[in-house]
């Protein structure tokens, strides 16, 4: 199911130009409007359609199993951290989810560069840097010496 | 310079009468470009064609009394506040260049037309607004020219790489670029170039009031038609984009520590 772009939408603001791993999102020469330049290639992750601050994507069936009349909408909410998705079938069905996106607040992410940088002596660690404090943990799962089987033949 | 009318200069070279028909050959041409826009893009059929569409997937009936109070947000927020920009520093832009330009071309009409001659003395507010408009509209449009254009910011290319969408914003900025420095050489007396720089202001200035059907001078109408539909959607339940999470507290907003172990 690739993606399309309605055009009245797009504000071409290039957030999906951005996001999109295959680098298939792309400006329009005429409109400077967003366009699927390649749906083919289009690996149907959706970063775009979940990124897009207009809901101005969509996503559109292979013609040959889900033809006209269906829809794929994302209303993404970050303040609530919510990402909601409206299924229309064709037949008339329709299928509402919403999800978590993160169990963080919105934006509270550190860049890594927001990180003091190690220490020299941390190469000596078994720990990456900023472990285990970037992850919220106390020390990482590790099994002790006298935990190992002694004497292994 | 900031308060000499500069079009009452240059009534002692073209006559007002002649400043007056360009102006309104130029609004008649806006007019018709537009109306020729929307019948070769087919756009009044695809805008029609989509309200009916929406209005039979309508769950409730919009009122005359609900539509007017769309049509006024729509008015207030996406035309006048430009609220439809998620990026804030292109919103800015929009403001800049959208007031400036208002203010630089309502002031160029009062001008020609009711000031046309050093004659009838001009009131100096009126070449000050034309020259704070046209420097607030140069602000803005070179700030998205040379650093929020998508092209540029989001795609990588030159700055300076021109394609058919840049035709309205670049004839727009050579325009109010060329008048402002007109109005300023024929201030200091230099004839010579004060009139290299008129004709490039006419040149410029019909290019853009001339390419309508070719650029997006037009989403000046589209627009506000497109966010107005938008907003009849939402209240018709017509719109097909889900309803907002109703239980945040279930769906991820309450706040929990990761379990990664």
């Amino acid at each position: 199911m690739p993606t399309f772009v309605y055009m009245t939408r797009c504000d071409g603001c290039g957030h999906c130009v951005d996001i999109c791993p295959s680098d298939i999102m792309h400006i329009d020469t005429t409109s400077r409007r967003a366009y699927n330049i390649e749906p083919n290639f289009c690996w149907e992750c959706y970063a775009c359609v979940k990124a897009c601050p207009q809901n101005a994507i969509d996503v559109r069936g292979y013609a040959d199993f889900a033809p006209l009349g269906h829809s794929v909408r994302v209303l993404r909410e970050e303040e609530k951290g919510t990402i909601s998705w409206k299924l229309k079938f064709r037949d008339g069905r329709q299928k509402d989810f919403v999800s978590p996106i993160r169990t963080t607040p919105w934006g509270s992410i550190k860049s890594p560069s927001d990180y003091e940088a190690p220490a020299a002596d941390a190469l000596n660690t078994q720990e990456l840097a900023h472990e285990p404090d970037a992850l919220n943990i106390d020390a990482l799962p590790a099994l002790s010496p006298d935990q190992l089987k002694q004497d292994l033949p | 310079m900031f308060t000499i009318n500069p079009f009452a200069e240059l009534s002692a070279f073209i006559p007002p009468i002649i400043m007056q028909t360009y102006i309104v050959v130029m609004l008649l041409m806006v007019a018709g470009g537009t109306l020729f826009d929307i019948i070769h893009k087919k756009s009044a059929l695809y805008f029609f064609r989509n309200w009916r569409n929406s209005n039979g997937k309508a769950t409730r009936q919009v009122g005359s009394g609900e539509m007017t109070s769309l049509a006024i947000q729509t008015a207030v927020v996406e035309v006048l506040a430009s609220g439809e920009f998620c990026n804030v520093r292109r919103r800015i832009a929009h403001l800049l260049t959208f007031y400036g330009f208002l203010a630089y071309i309502i002031t160029t009409v009062i001008m020609v037309f009711s000031y046309p001659t050093p004659a009838m003395p001009t009131p100096a507010i009126l070449p000050m607004l034309w020259n704070v408009g046209g420097l607030m509209a140069l602000v803005g449009g070179y700030w998205f020219w040379f650093f929020i254009r998508v092209d540029v910011a989001a795609e990588g290319n030159s700055p300076f790489r021109l394609v058919r969408a840049d035709l309205f914003v670049v004839s727009l900025l050579v325009s109010v670029t060329v008048g402002l420095v007109w109005a300023y050489v024929q201030v200091t007396g230099n004839t010579t170039w004060a009139n290299v720089f008129v004709s490039l202001y006419i040149l410029s200035t019909t290019v853009f009031f001339g390419s309508v059907p070719w650029s997006k001078f037009s989403h000046m109408f589209y627009k506000p038609a497109a966010a107005f539909q938008k907003r009849v959607e939402q209240a018709s339940g017509s719109s097909n984009l889900p309803d907002p999470a109703d239980s945040p507290e279930i769906y991820g907003s309450s706040r929990q520590q990761p379990r990664n172990f």
